[in-house]
């Protein structure tokens, strides 16, 4: 699913610089990325996104090689293929629970809004256990409750990858499990990759594969 | 398209107090200069058309303002006095109909303007209750007066005296009210309209008393000879006329010398018009003759001067404010960093986000646009009452 090769990255202005000489994530894999803070694991994510562009190397995602596209395609293939779940789930106040979810298929032409895609999303909601939360703005749900909402807004174009960037690192320890195993849950039914960076050792044995950040630190590029 | 102005929309409606102070700014700009412009058209018009009517006066040398503003809007603010004397020799020399005015005095707050019903025919006031002015201490009333003041004719007004400590002074007429005049949305509706001779009586220049010569009081008289007789201030003096003391009022000194504040002229013609200003044009002449309209157009033109500075005040101060309202929305571009970044995370390209902005800020605008349509209905009805009570009263 994802193969990243000869990979350098660098900030402007910054000393920063991220190498990954070979990296890969089989479909349907459940791959856990840990290191140190700094390290450059939020940024692989968005270099797998689309989000950012490596300054040398290839990211190849789907069988597309993402880094190679230009800004406008790179972003649709994101939004059509990919989810990404944030640390701070990046929810809009001024949107309901269910507008959130949708907001994605409002604001590119890329996802269209249908009543099928409006049902599902309804369906996703219930599934996450707030169906009787869906006119409710998001400025008055717990944390796990946000976390849910932004579980299906990423869900709900059903992506190949799932990205999920310290999904659970907000939330209290009772609600860490319970949102992973909604997410793994889910992730499992849309029969898609997930890629999540996490702090949190604890959640690490659900994890089909573990990757080291420290591992990349000096290394060479071929 | 439909997409943006849902979700603009919502962020609006969340976002209500800040929305609503935005759009109370950008209608604030917007309706200051446009109601400034609508109330002063219509000043203009009121002013002028009242102005224009009246083709001459006649008042004793100084301000011409005071005596235009005196004699067609019966501000309290008193000219130089001429005598009645004058108004014979417009009235004996045939070029004009002179028609007397004296506005010094006041009643409850309210004009007492003396003048003769030459004046009513020449503003063609008509009477909606009661009747014409036909005796002494008799007045006819202004719609405006008779409302605030809850009288109609039958009752009773008293002239407010000139100096309240002065117990020696003049005392204060209690006049009838015989008729009340409809409504003509000009100064007339708040006038106490008498007759000249009436309003000397209020300044006790013609009055009423008792019969010295009959009197049984002797505290009364100073002084008793052959021909005359002097009583004291204990000698009782009327207030009020009535059928039985009517015969008692009576004139000292000529009336050709008695006090006016102004004389209307309706001259013949252009031709005789023109004779009777040359007659008083000399410098050295304590009268002038004015034209209303001249002496109202230099008014506006010094309003509209002011107006000039008006204008440029509100331009700079909308230009400060237009650019707090960029600045505002600059600030708050920068607060909403964070959602535009979960806009452009979740999908948004820079475009949409752009299309968002330009979004919400229309409708602002929309609605600023719509509450400006709104505000200059309501200043274009109201602006002819406003203006009436702010130059009439």
């Amino acid at each position: 699913m994802i193969e990243i090769r000869s990979l350098k990255f660098g900030y402007p202005d910054t000393d920063f610089s991220l190498r990954i000489p070979d990296f890969h994530v089989g479909t349907q894999e459940k791959v856990a990325v840990i290191g140190p803070s700094g390290s450059g694991k939020t940024t692989l994510l968005n270099l797998v996104a689309g989000i950012l562009v490596p300054e040398q190397g290839t990211v190849r995602c789907g069988g597309r090689e993402v880094s190679a596209l230009g800004d406008a395609a790179r972003r649709d293939f994101r939004i059509t293929r990919i989810g990404f779940v944030f640390q701070d789930f990046e929810l809009l106040d001024y949107l309901n629970v269910l507008d959130n979810v949708l907001h994605p298929y409002r604001i590119t032409r890329a996802l269209k809004l249908t009543k099928e895609v409006h049902d599902r999303a309804g369906e996703l909601l219930q599934q996450m256990g707030l169906g009787d939360k869906l006119t409710r703005g998001v400025e008055r749900l717990s944390q796990g409750e946000k976390q849910r909402v932004a579980i299906c807004r990423a869900l709900l174009p059903s992506p190949q990858l799932v990205l999920a960037d310290e999904a659970t690192g907000n939330l209290d320890p009772r609600n860490k499990g319970h949102i992973l195993d909604l997410l793994f849950d889910a992730v499992q039914a849309h029969e898609s990759t997930l890629l999540a960076v996490t702090h949190d050792h604890e959640l690490l044995p659900r994890f089909d594969r573990i990757v080291d950040f420290n591992d990349f630190l000096g290394a060479d590029l071929a | 398209m439909m997409d943006s102005l849902t979700i603009a929309w919502k962020y609006i409606m969340y976002y209500k107090a800040r929305t609503a102070t935005l759009i109370a700014c950008v209608t604030l700009i917007a309706v200051l200069p446009l109601a400034l412009e609508v109330l002063l058209n219509e000043s203009e018009q009121q002013l002028l058309s009242r102005a224009d009517s009246t083709p001459l006066l006649l008042g004793s040398r100084g301000s011409a303002l005071d005596l235009v503003m005196n004699s067609l809007y019966f501000d309290d603010e008193t000219p130089g006095l001429i005598s009645m004397s004058v108004v014979d020799e417009i009235d004996a020399s045939g070029l004009a109909i002179p028609i007397p005015f004296y506005v010094s005095f006041q009643a409850r707050g309210f004009p007492i303007v003396g003048t003769t019903l030459d004046y009513f025919d020449f503003r063609e006031l008509r009477i909606a209750q009661g009747r014409q002015l036909a005796l002494l201490g008799e007045t006819v009333i202004g719609a405006e007066v008779a409302e605030r003041l809850g009288l109609v004719p039958g009752d009773s007004l008293l002239s407010s005296p000139e100096t309240m400590f002065d117990l020696a002074g003049v005392y204060p007429l209690k006049m009838k009210v015989v008729g009340v005049l409809a409504r003509s949305y000009t100064a007339d509706d708040l006038a106490v309209l008498v007759d000249i001779k009436t309003a000397w009586v209020v300044q006790g220049l013609v009055h009423g008393h008792e019969d010295v010569s009959q009197t049984e009081d002797d505290s009364v008289i100073i002084k008793r000879g052959e021909d005359n007789v002097v009583a004291n201030a204990k000698l009782m003096q009327y207030t009020e006329i009535t059928q039985d003391n009517i015969d008692s009022f009576h004139f000292h000194g000529s009336s050709a010398d008695y006090p006016l504040t102004t004389v209307l002229l309706l001259p013949n013609d252009e031709r005789t018009g023109t004779i009777l200003r040359g007659r008083y044009l000399d410098a050295s002449n304590p009268y002038q003759i004015v034209e209303p309209g001249d002496v109202i157009d230099g008014l506006l033109a010094n309003i509209f001067r002011i107006k000039n500075v008006l204008d440029a005040v509100i331009l700079v101060v909308g230009i400060a404010t237009a650019l707090a309202l960029i600045l505002v929305f600059a600030l708050s571009l920068r607060l909403r960093q964070r959602e535009i970044r979960t806009v452009f995370r979740i999908g948004g390209s820079r475009s949409t986000i752009a299309r968002l902005l330009a979004t919400e800020i229309a409708i602002i605008l929309l609605a600023s646009g719509l509450l400006c349509v709104v505000a200059m209905v309501v200043v274009d009805s109201y602006s002819n009452e406003l203006v009436r009570s702010l130059f009439i009263g």
